[in-house]
């Protein structure tokens, strides 16, 4: 039992962290769907430098320069460039994907090395609670760290100036416009803090769940990312709960699958996305996106 | 004029961009075009594979089009075209698998395509009624179709031997009739093309969808309900996308297993937005795809170019046809913007 949920822990630090991201740039207006593929490029840039410099912390900092690097792409076309943000999105995800493929097998054209890894930190005291201690303070940095920045973003969305800018942005862009805030950087900067925090989320995988990188790693966990935005209803603290869900699902199944029950496995992989489609139906949905969500930003058409 | 070459424009940009990609990964791009183009046209068997890797793009690029054009945004031609799949080998290996030719073919079609559309109408029906974003349903869809399929390769559709996660083979009378492998379903798919065409343009069902599309509350203020027809148009995508899994399956493996669809459905989509989702230029969109799949398919067996190359490929299509297909259309862009501006109370 605790076993399933220290790993459901785990395996929703990534979740958390790209979905905060998403929740960034969701409630400055601008749906990116891409997150899957910037992941994946977190995940393939943290590995190849972690693999090369022999340091994990390196790996994670290259994660997240990739990824902000495919975020600015992201921005120039579907913010600056108003290009149709869905469209923009698949197409950051397939590049990724033909991309990392490619330069996997290019750098690696033998065996896959193995990576350095980030382990565990026990926090003192706090990691010989009964009970919740080893499953909450007995985790990597991942884990503390996206706690804390699910924390962060709380507060900076409800209580600081730059958070109620972002906020107006994504409900009425055209109304902050005139209050003279500037929608357009506004929405870049979101799209880029976003981007980072998903490349951090990417660097998790080979870093901290495995020591490999292997083609198209992520496996859809981007797109769970998105769905926890939703189910989440754009609130940090539904956010938490949604990645906590869906790390406690795929943790189960794990377990399952490894005790050979005989549950037919793919019923519990099928199970996340089942629950989220009727959250979904069952959930005033429209009611509580952001108003502009998705909609370009035109100054002249005022 | 200038409009008519940018879709050639993006798709020699992505490919020359890909080039210089090979040169700096130390690739000799001369060596890669040269060996991608024998794979796709260079023989008789090149031209086979170049027109089975077509087939399904053309159909699920037909499907993303259709409702792209209706202004909703179906990313679940993936999902569909496993629902279709799936759906045609349980007629062809359970259901049914003793008719005859003449009936087994076009009930695993309409099998098929009921269940593409029926995947795709929980997407439209949440649109509808629920107001839930197409995209993030059709996107979740797509993983409980491929695991839909994981079950029953799994379970009630393995094979009888159970040795491996994949159907029984098909019976001869559900395998479709083939010339040099090229099957049937390749030439219905070419035909489908013009007559999504005359739908679209031709009759007032096309035009109340097109409507629908570029500007929901114009058309409501005509009289068409902007949620019925987004629900027709995702349906019609999904009995599309549907086909192009059952014609893979009756047509190319003759099995179901997972992993059946190389992305075929996320594909789609750079297919529709290259033929600017014009179903009659779907087809030689469709066809560029395809020839790229079967040539980066050879550059891997004889050049050791990973085949991955077709994702980037992809990706830049669809970021060079919507990056810079706006300028040319600003002004359409502003009537869309009065549109919206219409809607602020």
């Amino acid at each position: 039992m605790e076993a399933v949920l220290v790993a459901a822990v785990r395996l929703a630090a990534p979740l958390l962290l790209a979905a905060l991201g998403e929740l960034l740039v969701e409630r400055a207006g601008v749906v990116n769907i891409g997150i899957e593929g910037l992941m994946l490029a977190g995940a393939f840039a943290a590995f190849a430098v972690a693999v090369a410099s022999g340091s994990p912390a390196a790996g994670v900092a290259a994660g997240c320069l990739a990824a902000t690097a495919l975020g600015a792409l992201f921005a120039g076309f579907a913010v600056l460039r108003r290009a149709d943000q869905i469209v923009t999105g698949t197409a950051l995800n397939l590049l990724a994907l033909g991309a990392t493929g490619l330069a996997a097998r290019a750098l690696y054209p033998g065996a896959i090395p193995a990576a350095p890894t980030i382990g565990e930190i026990a926090l003192p005291g706090l990691s010989e609670l009964p009970g919740i201690g080893p499953v909450l303070f007995r985790q990597s940095g991942f884990v503390y760290a996206s706690f804390a920045l699910a924390a962060a973003i709380a507060l900076f969305l409800a209580r600081t100036r730059a958070g109620l800018r972002l906020r107006a942005v994504g409900e009425a862009a055209r109304a902050a416009d005139a209050e003279g805030v500037p929608v357009q950087a506004v929405r870049v900067a979101a799209v880029l803090a976003g981007a980072a925090l998903a490349g951090i989320a990417g660097a998790a995988l080979p870093l901290a769940q495995s020591n490999t990188f292997t083609e198209n790693m992520t496996a859809g966990r981007g797109f769970i990312a998105l769905a926890c935005v939703i189910f989440g209803r754009w609130r940090a603290g539904g956010v938490v709960c949604a990645a906590l869900f869906f790390g406690a699902a795929t943790s189960l199944q794990y377990r399952l699958q490894a005790r050979g029950f005989d549950v037919p496995y793919p019923v519990f992989l099928m199970l996340p996305y089942v629950v989220t489609l009727l959250v979904l139906a069952l959930a005033t949905g429209r009611a509580r996106a952001p108003g502009d969500l998705g909609r370009p930003h035109r100054r002249e058409a005022r | 004029m200038r409009t008519a070459l940018r879709p050639l424009l993006a798709a020699g940009g992505s490919l020359a961009l890909c080039g210089v990609l090979l040169a700096l990964l130390g690739y000799s791009p001369g060596e890669a075009l040269r060996a991608g183009l024998a794979g796709a046209a260079g023989s008789g068997a090149a031209w086979t594979a170049t027109w089975l890797k077509t087939a399904p793009l053309l159909l699920t690029g037909l499907a993303v089009a259709l409702s792209f054009r209706c202004g909703v945004w179906n990313i679940g031609a993936e999902g569909q075209f496993y629902a279709g799949a799936l759906c045609a080998t349980a007629v062809a290996t359970r259901l049914w698998p003793d008719a005859p030719a003449p009936l087994l073919l076009p009930a695993l079609a309409l099998a098929a395509a009921l269940g593409g559309a029926g995947l795709a109408a929980v997407a439209a029906a949440l649109r509808a009624w629920r107001g839930v974003s197409e995209v993030i349903s059709t996107i979740l869809l797509n993983f409980v179709a491929i695991q839909a399929v994981a079950l029953a390769v799994h379970g009630p559709l393995q094979e009888a031997a159970r040795a491996y996660p994949e159907s029984d083979a098909f019976p001869a009378a559900a395998l479709l009739p083939a010339w040099h492998r090229v099957h049937l379903g390749v030439a219905l798919a070419v035909v489908l093309a013009p007559v999504l065409h005359a739908l679209v343009s031709r009759t007032a069902l096309g035009f109340r969808l097109r409507a629908v599309g570029l500007s929901p509350l114009a058309a409501r203020f005509s009289g068409i309900s902007p949620e019925v027809h987004g629900f027709l148009a995702l349906a019609l995508a999904g009995a599309l996308a549907g086909l192009a899994g059952a014609f893979e399956v009756a047509g190319v493996t003759g099995r179901l297993y997972e992993g059946l669809s190389p992305g075929t459905g996320y594909t789609a989509i750079a297919v529709a937005l290259l033929a600017r989702l014009e179903p009659l230029a779907v087809v030689p969109s469709a066809l560029f795809f395809g020839a790229l799949d079967a040539g980066s398919a050879a550059l891997q067996r004889s050049a050791g170019i990973p085949s991955v190359l077709t994702e980037i490929v992809q990706g830049l299509v669809i970021l060079l046809s919507v990056g810079f297909a706006l300028g040319g259309s600003a002004r359409r862009a502003v009537a869309r913007d009065e549109a919206s501006l219409a809607e602020e109370p």
